[in-house]
């Protein structure tokens, strides 16, 4: 069989500019080389950095702000588009090759309507009459699930919601009937719930249409699903090659083993849940303009314990954690900390007491002051706490690194000099430094790469052992859960929809949106989409 | 047609802009802020959210000039200085001034002056000169028309040219032509005003005798010759205001262009001129317009000098001229339109980016 | 910080100031002859005795400019001190203290910058005796309006930052949150805008004195010397110009500083530039 699309040592370069030196060429891409049939699925997998929304903007011949495609081939029907001139690429652009970028709500024109936007390159570039396209969009908008899809073409993007932004999105790719979909990570900006039914209508959009794909994501549970064949990427080198099932079922590589088995992390939780550090007692609260986030919300934590508050936006469980921290204090309702009411506001409370709950922020790139060497983000707390100064302050600071597994040498970095994983772990020894007993993490990893997340993941958990110390962990992400928690507690807006220890919590029988939120969570499984497509089908039939 | 089976289209989806859990969420999606309480303004807003910013953008801006009324009256009372001694001189006898105070009203309490004087001016009778003795408004009014007259003829040249430019910086963004208009762009902006104009009137009006100086104009010239005459003005006008405008124009292209749906559009092979035309124009005109109103705001304000450099009879000549004889209502008259001008400019700005988002036309 | 890093331009615009202020500071010692002594005929050409002719006194102009660069530099930084010291406490004030502080500041800033800022101070002057201080003092009274709205912008922006919640989670005083936590962070943006006040200070004395309403005579001042000398403009003579020129030259070169200081200027997540 013919290729579709065939890509041979394709090397892209870029220049960066750092402040205050000279131009520097970059080689973001470098030696890849892969092949597409007809109708097929490609994965492209890796890391942030490893080059893989790149290499599928080179499907287009797009290099994105100032990345030059400068050597290698990419091969469409045997026509290297490389080589084509302005009109020619503009001819393969928007007819034969699609789009799909990651964030809809940027890459619509917000002074449009979606269904001029969805039909404009198909009737631009002749391939069908504007009746024709109506026609063909609305067909679209019914295979992708799209709510009315009849008028749905009417509204303006920021008139409907994200996933359904996403599936238009999906549709505009699709309307020109194009020979190759590029999908730029195309559900990541979504909630788990709303994923799941994007996957499947783009999964069955494919499908139908046999329009073959490159699928762009760093989630391999979700490439599980729609690939035929994976590429795993580094550092913009190819890692591995392969079937999606031997990928996913036998890998060859180090690093791609890590990555299948990175959501393999399991721990019981503990026997004893009884005794309570923290305790919140039906708190309701809101902002100054009257709209109210959080109703009655009740739960509580044992010493020494991890409790996982798990929900998705909009839920209200970063409110829960301004609420305990005191930045956003309770309308009604309150907590106890230790045995002993908080007062509500931060500005009520002793330094003590605030001392004793610290808090680890999603992106630590914000929550440290960039104008801060690593001594002064980790030695304030003991200054301000301890009055802890000169060569003992120093002593600490050495000693915290160590706990965080990151040598003296990082002393004097400034946060732009350290990795991602690294600044979250100097977050985390700030917080240690407080010897809290209670340290408040939100989202800690979900800015993070997989392999790195599970190493702070990993890191958590074994200074709680060392140290006694308690977690809240708020997270969206079920596998964290299952990895960490010794109790959790569901929220859905603003609401606790189930609390108790972890087994009976993530255990049958289930409410509804517990059931709904366990089931969207991709596994890393083969055929798994389908099977929760299939047993949401039989329930359907059921009512 | 086989489709999956979805939840129900629509389940689990939040509305986007109310991500509950990071930021305040505002419950409606205007922004407009809930100053003019009621449950009737509330819903008003929530379903015309355009009509119901447009007329909150009104009513700020005539109490922006209420406010600004009470401020150049009152402030100028507040500040220290005694009129009657000023219009006389310091040789003046007690009983002098104390006749002077009665003449002009100073004798009487400030609030009522203050009425007296804005019921005047919302009439368009703002007193007498204390100078010359004639009607305020008869005065301004000749010379707010050349004002005018002025102002239109240099926004008429240098929005085209602006816009124009701006548009040719961003064509060439980081190559020469953008370099150079870069550079000639930050050398005007740091020019003042009469040093362009005195050098304009140095080599085209003395040394190579192609305009006229000084700009006057009067009632029995003919259009082509009060153009002739305004012709150096407003090329001086022209030069102030192009640096700035051009530059605004350049950033606000600029940041168009680099946007995601522009991406979109380009990777559906559309051609340049359909980028432009079809995905930038529109969403470039708000921004540009904004540019465009402010610099006209800032063009009414720029007349003051160019016309005490060209002797051009208009308003900022009067104004400078009554200032330095210490001419109190002139001055107030003078200050209260110059301001009144300027915020409506500024209203106008206001009021066009806000028409121009598709977000306000097209409410949820 | 390196040296090197530093373009042409800028370059320029620290020679250019630099030599203004060596003239300001040692203007006795350079300019050849007084500031306020009639020393020839009037209107004498360039060249000779006078190596920028004299002006409509017969003083001589390079060194009533020498002399002026002293008036119009000290004037208009202090001026720009002062009025940025009073909007970054003010702004800063509002930022930290938000709620009914921040509205009335904010709402009275709105209403001082619905008046053009000439418009204002020819109001203003109009009413007021002419005194140097009392000059100065409106001149940074009006301009504070502008670097009040930037740095409560500046400050807002910061404020929201992670890291100075953070600070306040921790227990921090106001005084450290802002001197500690905020101010490093916007040292960059805010030394920019200093720049940009100072250039636009420069110009707006300029345009005072040549309306009459700035630095009163016989001192001389950048300004007021165009003003002195623009009716020999009608006979071609170009004394007018000089001094025209000074302030367009000084101008540009704060500008050419000010622009380097901008692209310099690192976002808060891309890496720290070294200030």
């Amino acid at each position: 069989m013919p290729e579709l699309l065939s890509v041979k040592n394709l090397k892209i370069e870029a220049t960066s500019y750092p402040p205050g030196e000279p131009p520097k060429v970059v080689t973001l891409v470098e030696g890849v080389s892969f092949d597409l049939q007809k109708g097929k699925v490609l994965g492209l997998i890796g890391e942030s950095g490893a080059g893989k929304s790149t290499i599928g903007l080179s499907a287009l011949a797009y290099g994105r702000g100032g990345c030059r495609i400068i050597g290698g081939e990419v091969l469409l029907n045997g026509r290297d588009i490389l080589k084509l001139g302005r009109s020619g690429i503009n001819s393969v652009r928007g007819a034969q090759v699609c789009y799909v970028a990651q964030s809809a709500a940027a890459a619509f024109n917000p002074a449009h309507k979606l269904g001029d936007q969805v039909i404009e390159a198909s009737v631009r570039h002749g391939i069908v009459t504007r009746d024709e396209a109506e026609k063909r969009a609305l067909y679209l908008f019914r295979v992708l699930g799209l709510p009315n899809p009849e008028t749905f073409g009417d509204r303006y993007p920021h008139q409907v919601s994200g996933g359904q932004l996403q599936r238009a999105m999906t549709a505009m790719a699709l309307c020109p009937n194009p020979e190759l979909i590029v999908f730029d990570e195309p559900t990541t900006a979504l909630d788990v719930t709303t994923q799941i039914d994007v996957l499947a209508a783009i999964k069955h959009a494919i499908e139908e249409t046999h329009t073959a794909a490159l699928y762009i994501t760093h989630d391999l549970a979700v490439v599980a699903q729609v690939s035929d064949d994976i590429m795993v990427l580094r550092h913009g080198k190819t890692v591995e090659y392969g079937t999606t099932k031997q990928v996913i079922e036998a890998p060859k590589e180090d690093y791609t083993r890590a990555l299948v088995s990175v959501r393999q992390t399991k721990r019981d939780e503990a026997a004893d849940q009884s005794g309570t550090l923290l305790k919140i007692e039906h708190v309701h609260a809101g902002y100054a303009n009257g709209f109210k986030v959080l109703h009655d919300v009740s739960m509580h934590l044992p010493k020494g314990q991890t409790l996982a508050i798990v929900g998705e936006s909009g839920s209200g469980k970063s409110t829960l954690a301004r609420v305990i921290t005191g930045l956003l204090p309770p309308s009604e309702g309150r907590i106890t900390f230790d045995g002993k009411e908080l007062p509500k506001a931060l500005k009520g409370r002793t330094n003590d007491e605030l001392r004793r709950i610290q808090m680890i922020y999603q992106m630590a790139d914000t929550a440290m002051n960039p104008r801060q060497t690593v001594r002064d983000i980790i030695g304030r707390p003991l200054s301000f706490y301890f009055s802890m100064h000169g060569a003992r302050k120093t002593e600490r600071v050495k000693e915290l690194l160590d706990q965080i597994e990151m040598g003296p040498r990082f002393l004097d970095r400034y946060p732009a000099e350290l990795s991602g994983g690294q600044k979250q772990r100097v977050a985390i020894a700030r917080a240690l430094a407080a010897r809290p007993e209670l340290i408040l993490c939100d989202e800690p990893t979900s800015a993070l790469d997989p392999l790195v997340a599970e190493g702070i993941l990993n890191l958590l958990l074994r200074l709680q052992e060392e140290t006694a110390v308690s977690y809240v962990f708020i997270t969206h992400d079920i596998a964290i859960v299952r990895a960490i928690a010794d109790s959790v507690a569901v929220m859905h807006r603003g609401r606790l929809v189930r609390f108790g220890p972890k087994s009976k919590v993530l255990s049958p029988p289930f409410d509804d949106y517990t059931d709904l939120l366990l089931k969207s969570v991709p596994e890393m499984e083969i055929g798994w989409l389908e099977k929760v497509l299939k047993t949401r089908r039989m329930e359907s039939a059921g009512n | 047609m086989t489709g999956p089976v979805l939840t129900d289209g629509t389940a689990g989806e939040q509305p986007r802009s109310a991500d509950l859990s990071g930021v305040p969420a505002k419950p409606n999606p205007t922004g407009a802020d809930g100053e003019i309480g009621g449950t009737f303004w509330r819903r008003f807003v929530f379903r015309r959210p355009l009509v119901a910013l447009i007329v909150q953008r009104l009513g700020l801006s005539v109490g922006l000039l209420f406010a600004v009324s009470l401020m150049i009256f009152g402030g100028i009372e507040a500040l220290p200085g005694d009129f009657a001694t000023t219009y006389l001189g310091q040789s003046a006898t007690p009983q002098a001034v104390e006749n002077i105070r009665k003449d002009l009203g100073l004798d009487r309490p400030w609030s009522e002056r203050y009425l007296n004087w804005l019921g005047g001016a919302v009439k368009g009778d703002f007193g007498t000169s204390w100078a010359s003795k004639n009607s305020v408004s008869e005065q301004i009014g000749n010379r707010l028309g050349n004002s005018l007259f002025l102002a239109f003829f240099a926004a008429l040249i240098s929005v085209p040219l602006a816009v124009g430019l701006g548009m040719l910086a961003v064509q060439f963004r980081n190559r020469m032509p953008d370099k150079i208009i870069n550079v000639i762009s930050l050398a005007a902006i740091s020019l003042p005003e009469f040093f362009i104009g005195y050098l304009l009137i140095m080599f085209f009006a003395v040394k190579w005798g192609v305009a006229t100086f000084p700009a006057t104009v009067y009632e029995s010239m003919s259009f082509t010759e009060r153009l002739s005459a305004i012709a150096l003005p407003v090329a001086t006008l022209v030069l102030v205001v192009l640096a700035h405008m051009m530059r605004m124009t350049r950033a606000a292209i600029l940041n168009v262009m680099s946007s995601a749906y522009v991406e979109t559009a380009e990777l559906k092979g559309l051609s340049t001129f359909r980028i432009i035309a079809r995905h930038a124009a529109p969403n470039a005109v708000a921004p540009v317009i904004n540019v465009i109103a402010l610099n006209l705001a800032y063009l009414v304000v720029g007349v003051v000098v160019v016309e005490v450099v060209f002797v051009y009879p208009g308003m900022g000549q009067y104004m400078v001229d009554a200032v330095t004889v210490r001419d109190m209502p002139v001055v107030q008259a003078c200050g209260l339109i110059f301001a009144a001008f300027y915020i409506f400019l500024n209203m106008a700005a206001d009021i066009l980016a806000i028409l121009a988002n598709p977000r306000l036309r097209h409410p949820r | 910080m390196n040296l090197r890093s530093i373009p042409l331009s800028a370059w320029i615009g620290i020679a250019g100031i630099a030599i203004a202020i060596l003239c300001a500071i040692f203007a006795p010692v350079i300019a050849p002859f007084g500031e306020r002594d009639v020393v020839g005929d009037i209107w004498l050409p360039a060249g000779g005795d006078f190596l920028l002719g004299t002006d409509n006194l017969g003083r001589d102009l390079l060194s009533r400019l020498i002399y002026g660069a002293r008036t119009t530099i000290f004037v208009a930084l202090a001026a720009t001190v002062l009025s940025f010291s009073l909007g970054m406490i003010l702004s800063f004030a509002a930022a930290v203290m938000g709620g009914f502080v921040d509205q009335l500041f904010s709402r009275f800033n709105d209403l001082m910058m619905a008046i053009p800022t000439l418009i204002f101070a020819l109001v203003v002057l109009a009413v007021l005796p002419q005194h140097l201080w009392i000059l100065i003092l409106v001149m940074a009274v009006l301009d504070s309006t502008r670097v009040f709205r930037i740095g409560r912008a500046v400050a807002l922006d910061v404020a929201v930052m992670e890291f100075v919640e953070a600070a306040r989670l921790r227990g921090e005083g106001s005084l450290w949150i802002i001197f500690r936590e905020i101010l490093p962070n916007t040292l960059s943006p805010l030394l920019a805008e200093f720049g940009l006040r100072f250039a636009f200070s420069i110009l707006f004395l300029s345009t005072l004195s040549f309306l009459g309403l700035g630095i009163q005579p016989p001192a001389a001042d950048w300004g007021g010397m165009v003003k002195d000398n623009k009716d020999g403009i009608i006979f071609g003579i170009s004394a007018a110009l000089v001094p025209g020129a000074a302030i367009a030259t000084l101008a540009i070169c704060v500008n050419l500083v000010v622009d380097w200081l901008m692209k310099r200027t690192s976002s808060l997540k891309g890496g720290r530039g070294d200030a």
